[in-house]
């Protein structure tokens, strides 16, 4: 991650709307946003959202304030940089033949990425991981010809016990 | 038993004290008309000349009462045409609850008739909005509505309910016990620092914004500033909070604020900025405003600390409760010498800026004015020169006697703003301060004046120009005067005799008297339009991103 970038885990209502109202504060406000993934949590009242954005201390705090102020918004959390698992997964669709196909599937072994689709002339490959792997694969799929390409945004959770629940006062 | 959506509405409406509702019918909102009509004995409902007279309307009734103001709109053109009127609440944080009805529900996104996405239009001018699909929600909805409308800092809301909402059947509820208020939590740490930045400092300065007037904070205010023996000078939004002639207030600051709170703000060492957000208006230039001093920021708003200017110490909270808190935890200070340096400041104010005593200008204008309109008048303005000059001019003396378009600047809110302000203010006599370029706006709801036979007066400032936009273009933009000289042939006093009410016209001091006599003699509405030289100045003036020493005095 660079160093002005930082992830906040947003619990909020599972409505319709909600995830404009977000958005839409970041764009409103003139905020940096690099990446927004999105999905009900194991409370179907519930979504989590996670945010990867950019900006010094006084943008960051403003950020979270802000989006404490939506009636939507449940909780907002600064993920650690440290003690955090955060994942980003990636579907790639290679357009080749079987004969351009040599050191693809090494790679795919190494990086411990799947190979989830297989035509004659095509490869669909899906990876998992941090940020920086998944951009390290698609930098060496590159040479091969990249038709299609995917990414669902980071997610993140803490490690250890510690979860987010909303405040029981909210 | 089982009621309508519509009714629901008007049960609530009624369960949350609402007396007064300004609004335009219309296709969508047929329903609830015909409950309002069931409930005319109860809710007074006033119909505007267009939508967005009906959102001044309920945001000035909001201010003068501190109530919650309503507005009914229709579907499409009705709901769009409230949209300005619910960003001059949002950026002045009034509350007011805006419902709009909204096409049947199998029809919301076949591009209806009359049919808007009025929710997404609104998203980013209220503090939370919805439309309403089920009728079981309705209740609990409309009554959040009117809670966040009116908790923490304050702001509008939304409620958008389809037709078939308002034609389903459900089970009213009275309802349950209120939610409790938000309480803020200050660590303790926080008025230990306030207490001794206070005590330690040599040259404090309060400056109040319109947080004080919507907290009904002025008591705590005071105490504050006698126990601190500190001036006070205020942003627009701030004024009425102290009476204009309280030893220790020095008037407005910022772009267009009295030469003496600037400077003596400029001198300061400490700041306390209560309920207020520093707009680029009120600053100027950022980091040279707070050189030289610290600040001390109360807000009930949390993301308002260190937004514009970076605060040393936070109180979070009501105005009025963190005050109190304050006051009783801070010693007395006697600041003898500071004391003495404000006065001579206030005293040494600069000549120029006074306007000849003898002719008709702007401040002999509001000062006659002034002379002549009870105490317990509300005084309005709309947006630009007439209003700079009010807030410089007029001595204002009550909290809540105010009512002017702050963050958002609407041209056009004057008029609805007026009949809003006087029906919070129980028909009493109400001044509007006005222009040609804003009146133009929004006149007809000089007919809805006319209709209600409310006692406005209306003073146009009338200099044949835009004239906020000309001062610009004459002190930066090389006198090339584009598209602001108006070519307008608009006899006022008959347009006004047309809609039914009374109009007059002065071009000088002595036309005037006789005038204001008669307009605050009369029981309906008045028009007194008065001439002013179109090169006439708001003075002084800290340009656009400048500082005390930009200062321009004289034009």
């Amino acid at each position: 991650m660079n160093s002005d970038e930082f992830i906040l885990s947003i619990l909020v209502n599972n409505e319709a709307g909600v995830l404009t109202r977000v958005s839409s504060l970041f764009s409103r406000r003139a905020f940096n946003i690099d990446s927004l993934s999105v999905g009900v949590t194991d409370d179907p009242k519930i979504s989590r959202i996670t945010i990867v954005a950019r900006g010094d201390d006084h943008v960051k705090s403003q950020i979270i304030l802000q989006l404490e102020k939506l009636h939507d918004v449940k909780k907002v959390e600064l993920m650690p940089q440290t003690g955090t698992v955060m994942r980003e997964l990636v579907l790639i669709k290679l357009n080749i033949s079987q004969e351009s196909r040599a050191g693809l599937m090494e790679a795919v072994s190494v990086f411990r990425a799947k190979v989830v689709d297989l035509t004659n002339d095509s490869v669909t490959l899906e990876i998992t991981g941090e940020r920086s792997k998944c951009n390290a694969f698609v930098e060496y799929l590159r040479a091969f010809g990249i038709a299609e390409l995917c990414r669902t945004g980071l997610t993140a959770i803490t490690r250890g016990p510690k979860t987010l629940k909303p405040d029981a006062s909210v | 038993m089982k009621i309508k959506g519509a009714e629901l509405i008007i049960r609530i409406l009624l369960e949350k004290g609402v007396d007064t509702v300004f609004g335009y019918p219309g296709g969508a909102v047929l329903n609830i008309y015909d409950e309002l009509y069931k409930a005319s004995d109860r809710i007074k409902h006033y119909t505007t000349c267009h939508e967005q007279g009906a959102s001044h309307a309920a945001d000035a009734y909001a201010r003068v009462t501190g109530k919650v103001g309503v507005v009914l709109a229709t579907s499409g053109p009705g709901a769009t045409n409230l949209v300005t009127g619910i960003a001059n609440a949002y950026l002045d944080s009034s509350p007011i609850v805006a419902i709009t009805g909204n096409v049947a529900c199998p029809a919301i996104g076949k591009d209806s008739f009359q049919e808007v996405d009025i929710t997404g239009v609104t998203m980013p001018i209220t503090k939370h909005n919805y439309i309403v699909k089920d009728v079981s929600r309705l209740a609990s909805v409309l009554r959040e509505a009117f809670d966040i409308a009116a908790s923490g800092r304050p702001g509008p809301v939304l409620v958008d309910i389809p037709k078939d909402v308002q034609q389903a059947e459900c089970e009213y509820e009275p309802a349950e016990d209120a939610v409790e208020p938000q309480q803020y939590r200050n660590g303790k740490e926080a008025f230990v620092q306030a207490v001794k930045l206070i005590s330690e400092c040599k040259r404090p300065f309060i400056y109040t914004g319109g947080g004080t007037v919507s907290s009904n904070a002025s008591k705590e205010l005071l105490a504050l500033a006698e126990k601190i023996d500190s001036p006070i000078g205020s942003s627009m939004m701030g004024l009425s909070a102290v009476s204009h002639d309280h030893p220790r207030f020095l008037g407005m600051t910022g772009m267009h604020g009295k030469l003496a709170a600037s400077r003596v703000l400029s001198e300061a060492d400490l700041l306390i900025a209560i309920g207020t957000r520093f707009s680029d208006r009120a600053t100027g230039n950022k980091v040279e405003y707070i050189k030289g001093k610290k600040v001390i920021h109360i807000d009930i708003d949390p993301s308002e600390i260190s937004k514009n200017i970076p605060a040393f110490v936070s109180l979070i909270g009501d105005v009025k409760s963190v005050l109190k808190k304050l006051v009783n935890e801070l010693p007395p200070c006697d600041r003898r010498d500071w004391h003495q340096e404000v006065e001579k400041i206030r005293n040494s104010s600069d000549r120029r800026l006074e306007m000849p005593k003898d002719e008709l200008n702007p401040q002999t204008l509001i000062q006659a004015v002034n002379r002549h309109a009870p105490k317990d008048c509300v005084v309005c303005t709309d947006v630009g020169q007439h209003q700079m000059w009010t807030a410089q001019y007029y001595k204002f003396s009550k909290p809540r006697s105010f009512v002017t378009s702050g963050g958002l600047g609407t041209m056009g809110f004057g008029m609805g703003a007026a009949i809003g302000s006087c029906l919070g203010n129980d028909r009493k006599k109400t001044v509007l301060f006005t222009s040609d370029g804003s009146f133009h706006m929004n006149m007809n709801e000089m007919v809805t004046a006319v209709s209600h036979q409310l006692p406005l007066v209306v003073v146009l400032l009338n200099n044949n120009t835009l004239g906020m936009v000309r001062q610009w273009q004459t002190l930066f933009f090389g006198c090339r005067y584009s598209n602001t000289s108006l070519e307008r042939r608009t006899d006022y006093v008959k347009l006004v005799e047309a809609f039914g009410a009374t109009g007059m016209r002065v071009s000088t001091l002595e036309e005037l008297e006789p005038a204001l006599e008669k307009a605050f003699a009369a029981k309906g509405p008045v028009l007194i339009e008065a001439a002013i030289d179109q090169d006439e100045k708001v003075l002084p003036m800290i340009p656009p991103d400048g500082t005390i020493k930009d200062i321009i005095l004289k034009a």
